[in-house]
């Protein structure tokens, strides 16, 4: 007995040394073990929240998505230049105007590149700014309400890609053309492109305060394709770099002809000089029609103001202006390290990557060490302003980031990866795959002087078998990597909206504790507020009908409305009475040509209805409320046109 | 005994009682403080907020200052009984008045206190259970009563989906001490009296 104690004693100790055993041999390898330690890296706990907050343009989808890294969650899509039926933006009297432009209403838009505004070159959370490629458009999105508040449209101006990037005091969000055009525009042979299309590069600026927008001035160049910009920081404030691309200047057949020149530019702008020529008057003022649209949160009304006039400045006749730095191959992303000293070109079908130093272009405009001239502007010679080459990183270098330790990681599209290399050094650190075909990548901070060396990720163009199939359209898919250690580490992948392309991260304590909860209803300034229930009312004008509404849980009021015509043109101005947070009320009506409105505490909405048949029609709200939603309803009664059925209206009682 | 007295002025500053509603939908509570001349949410909008979500249940809305004589009278009941306690203090360190008069304030005030908790707890009672028999939502005990809301007077109370607290707060731990305080002073001036008698 004794013994086969001793011997079932002795094989459980020799088991669990085996097992454990096991166990630390797998967590040095690359199974079980690990992927736990990763999962660990992205799992935020039910009810904790992210470290950062991540905005992520939604390409064709017109708008812009919030995600929480590192659990690439997302929170919310915020409607910028496209119609979303969901909240009623595009759709509301009050946000219709937002999408006015100099071609009338647009209802849709392709949104690129977000960029946070800053303070002393550090983002600081209060707007991020958005480009609208296809009807030039610049959006300012207020971090406090996460709504869009300001459009801004960019004449001269086609295929708005360089764009919407500031500057490190924000004092200009900067607006690049990727189309050149005829300036302005004019019925003429495409033929005669070269030497008659010019590109614009538009500086706008921001009222320190309130974030004002305004076109301040635009610089006529060449007719290249201005196609991705950074400014200059630290030593190099007051400057902003652009990439181009066919400076072949064709104008068919681009992806053969486009790509003869040996090198392109990249066109450093010394804007503090545009602002000393603008002072001294040395521009001229050219027509233009613009719209300016900005919506006001206590109105809780946009409003669209047709601008005539832009200021021009041509770089040929003003010394010092702008430069051009030849960089190989049509570059794509053009970016600024933190230091402000290196000018990163992405020459997209280069072997290399080019990197050039900003204290040796100075040096080589000092020296006027020039190479000829493009259209009056100077060219400097390559290889006095290169600080150096990242040789054979990867293939089709698209876009650089930057951490706080003088690394850079650069996206490639054709080897969908990105690699990982040392500012000054050039060499090559790291490179990890991508799923797949990388375009851009953030890192929270990027376009600062002080990025933050944690999480890094990259959007990718194309998903294939990333996730479960839907079908032949696809999500596109991201990466999230730890960049803290010497190697990059995949943590997490996570689909995202429309097609993104480009984001700007930054740490969740910046905005969250300024996020606001409600409106105010005793700042509501609209024009057809109802902020009690005393105030409500139906009045008619001719064949317009306003309705002055309340809503709180659970009821409108009033819930029922008489003496409405066949041709009459409805409209339902509804108040949200509640101010409480997460609290909105919807609205919607049988035989609404528009979309539902989702109004928040202590804000007004309104809808056209022109109904079109006669009877008693339903309304309701949309959004659960409280246990009481679906009691909260009400009816309009729809008589026929030539009628004299009286317009009354009750809550409560029924109307006699 | 003078401090003990001035102690009640806090109570003008600081609510004497807090009351905190929370529940699922509510992770920050709702809360209402309740001071001598008036009742004031926790948060800007708290009032409303409860108001609006006890309309389902049928309860009356939380009284606004002129609505309940308390308001207008407790000031004046706590100002006499810092002046009296001063005054008190005054005489009692020059000697005049006896160490028995500052008992006789704490008991005074004692008495008064048990008066106002009384009251108090008779209008929480009316609020909980003096309901509009059109409430939306109508909650019966086992036995086929309705429900009370009636919220505790002190500690915790679970109704409905609301987990409820109330408890003193600053204004009231102040007046607490401050009548502690006046203890104090009853002791010391009855030890030193004891003193002079022995000698």
């Amino acid at each position: 007995m004794k013994n086969i104690l001793k011997t079932t004693a002795a094989l459980v100790t020799v088991l669990i040394t085996f097992t454990s055993c096991n166990n630390s041999g797998k967590s040095n390898g690359k199974s079980g073990a690990l992927a736990s330690n990763v999962a660990e890296k992205v799992y935020v706990a039910p009810g904790e929240y992210d470290e950062y907050y991540a905005f992520i343009s939604g390409g064709y989808s017109g708008n812009l998505t919030v995600y929480g890294l590192p659990s690439g969650r997302m929170f919310k899509e915020i409607p910028v230049f496209s119609q979303f039926p969901t909240s009623g933006y595009g759709y509301s009297e009050e946000t219709k105007p937002m999408l006015n432009t100099s071609h009338g209403f647009i209802p849709w838009g392709d949104s690129h590149h977000p960029d946070i505004s800053q303070t002393n070159g550090e983002i600081d959370g209060r707007w991020i700014f958005i480009n609208e490629n296809n009807t030039p458009r610049i959006a300012k999105i207020d971090l406090t309400t996460f709504e869009t508040t300001e459009i801004l449209e960019i004449p001269n101006s086609a295929g708005n890609h360089s764009s919407s990037f500031v500057t490190e005091n924000t004092e200009y969000v900067v607006a690049g053309t990727r189309f050149s055009v005829p300036v302005p525009q004019r019925d003429m042979p495409i033929k005669e492109y070269k030497g008659n299309f010019k590109g614009a590069l538009s500086f706008i600026s921001v009222e320190p305060e309130h974030g004002q927008m305004d076109l301040s001035f635009q610089i006529l160049m060449p007719g290249f394709n201005y196609d991705l910009s950074h400014p200059g920081r630290g030593k190099s404030h007051g400057w902003f770099f652009f990439t181009t691309y066919n400076t072949e200047e064709a104008n068919t057949l681009l992806e053969v002809n486009a790509s003869q020149n040996d090198k392109d530019f990249i066109a450093a702008v010394n804007w503090k000089k545009a602002e000393e020529y603008i002072k001294q008057g040395k521009f001229t003022t050219m027509p233009a029609n613009y719209a300016h649209n900005v919506y006001d949160e206590n109105t809780h009304t946009a409003t669209s103001t047709m601008k005539k006039e832009v200021r021009v400045l041509n770089p040929a006749e003003l010394p010092g202006l702008v430069y051009f730095l030849p960089t190989p191959k049509s570059p794509h992303g053009c970016d600024v390290d933190p230091s402000g000293e290196y000018i990163v070109g992405n020459g997209k079908l280069s072997a290399n990557l080019t990197v050039h130093s900003f204290t040796k272009m100075l040096d080589a405009i000092e020296n006027k060490k020039f190479d000829g001239e493009a259209y009056g502007i100077p060219i400097l010679k390559f290889e006095d302003v290169l600080a150096g080459s990242v040789e054979q990183p990867g293939l089709g270098p698209l876009h650089t980031e930057f951490d706080d330790k003088g690394n850079a990681y650069t996206t490639f599209f054709i080897s969908s990866e990105v690699v990982k290399w040392k500012l000054g050094t050039w060499e090559v650190l790291d490179r990890k795959p991508t799923y797949y075909s990388v375009g851009h990548l953030t890192i929270p901070g990027g376009n600062s002087r002080k990025p933050s060396g944690k999480y890094m990720f990259a959007m990718n163009k194309i998903t294939k078998d990333r996730y479960l199939p839907t079908g032949p359209e696809l999500e596109h898919s991201a990466q999230l990597y730890d960049i803290s250690g010497d190697k990059m580490e995949l943590l997490l992948d996570f689909p995202t909206h429309g097609e993104p392309h480009y984001a700007a991260a930054i740490h969740a304590d910046k905005i969250k504790s300024k996020s606001k909860k409600i409106y105010a209803l005793a700042d509501n300034k609209h024009k057809y507020v109802a902020k009690t229930d005393a105030d409500t009312k139906v009045v008619r004008n001719g064949n317009e009908v306003h309705i002055y509404m309340t809503t709180i849980r659970s009821h409108f009021s009033p819930d029922n409305i008489e003496g409405i015509r066949v041709g009459d043109k409805v409209y339902f101005h509804v108040t949200n009475m509640e101010q409480d947070f997460d609290v909105p009320h919807g609205f919607a009506i049988l035989g609404q040509n528009n979309s539902e409105l989702l109004i928040m505490p202590g804000q007004t909405k309104s809808s056209v209805w022109e109904p079109k048949q006669v009877g008693v029609w339903p309304f309701y709200c949309t959004d659960f409320c409280s246990a009481l939603h679906q009691e909260m309803q009400g009816y309009v009664r729809v008589s026929p046109a030539n009628s004299d059925t009286p317009l009354k209206w009750s809550l409560g009682e029924d109307i006699d | 005994m003078i401090i003990g007295s001035l102690l009640l002025l806090g109570l003008f500053k600081y609510p004497l009682w807090n009351i905190m509603l929370g529940a699922p939908q509510y992770p920050d509570p709702l809360g209402m403080n309740i001071y001598i001349d008036g009742i004031k949410g926790v948060q800007e909008f708290d009032l409303q907020n409860i108001d609006g979500l006890n309309h389902y249940i049928g309860m009356k809305t939380i009284p606004k200052p002129e609505e309940m004589w308390e308001f207008s009278v407790f000031p004046k009941v706590i100002l006499g009984m810092v002046i009296l306690g001063v005054v008190l203090g005054i005489l009692g360190f020059f000697k005049k008045v006896s160490y028995h008069y500052f008992l006789g304030w704490l008991i005074l005030m004692t008495v008064l206190g048990i008066m106002g908790m009384y009251d108090f707890n008779n209008w929480l009672m009316d609020y909980g259970n003096n309901l509009d028999p059109n409430a939306i939502i109508k909650v019966t005990n086992p036995d086929g009563s309705p429900m009370s809301y009636k919220p505790p007077l002190i500690g915790h109370k679970k109704l409905l989906n609301f987990d409820v607290n109330s408890l003193p707060h600053v204004g009231g731990y102040l007046m607490f001490a401050g009548m502690f305080l006046t203890l104090v002073a009853y002791w010391v001036g009855r030890k030193e009296s004891l003193k002079k008698t022995t000698q």
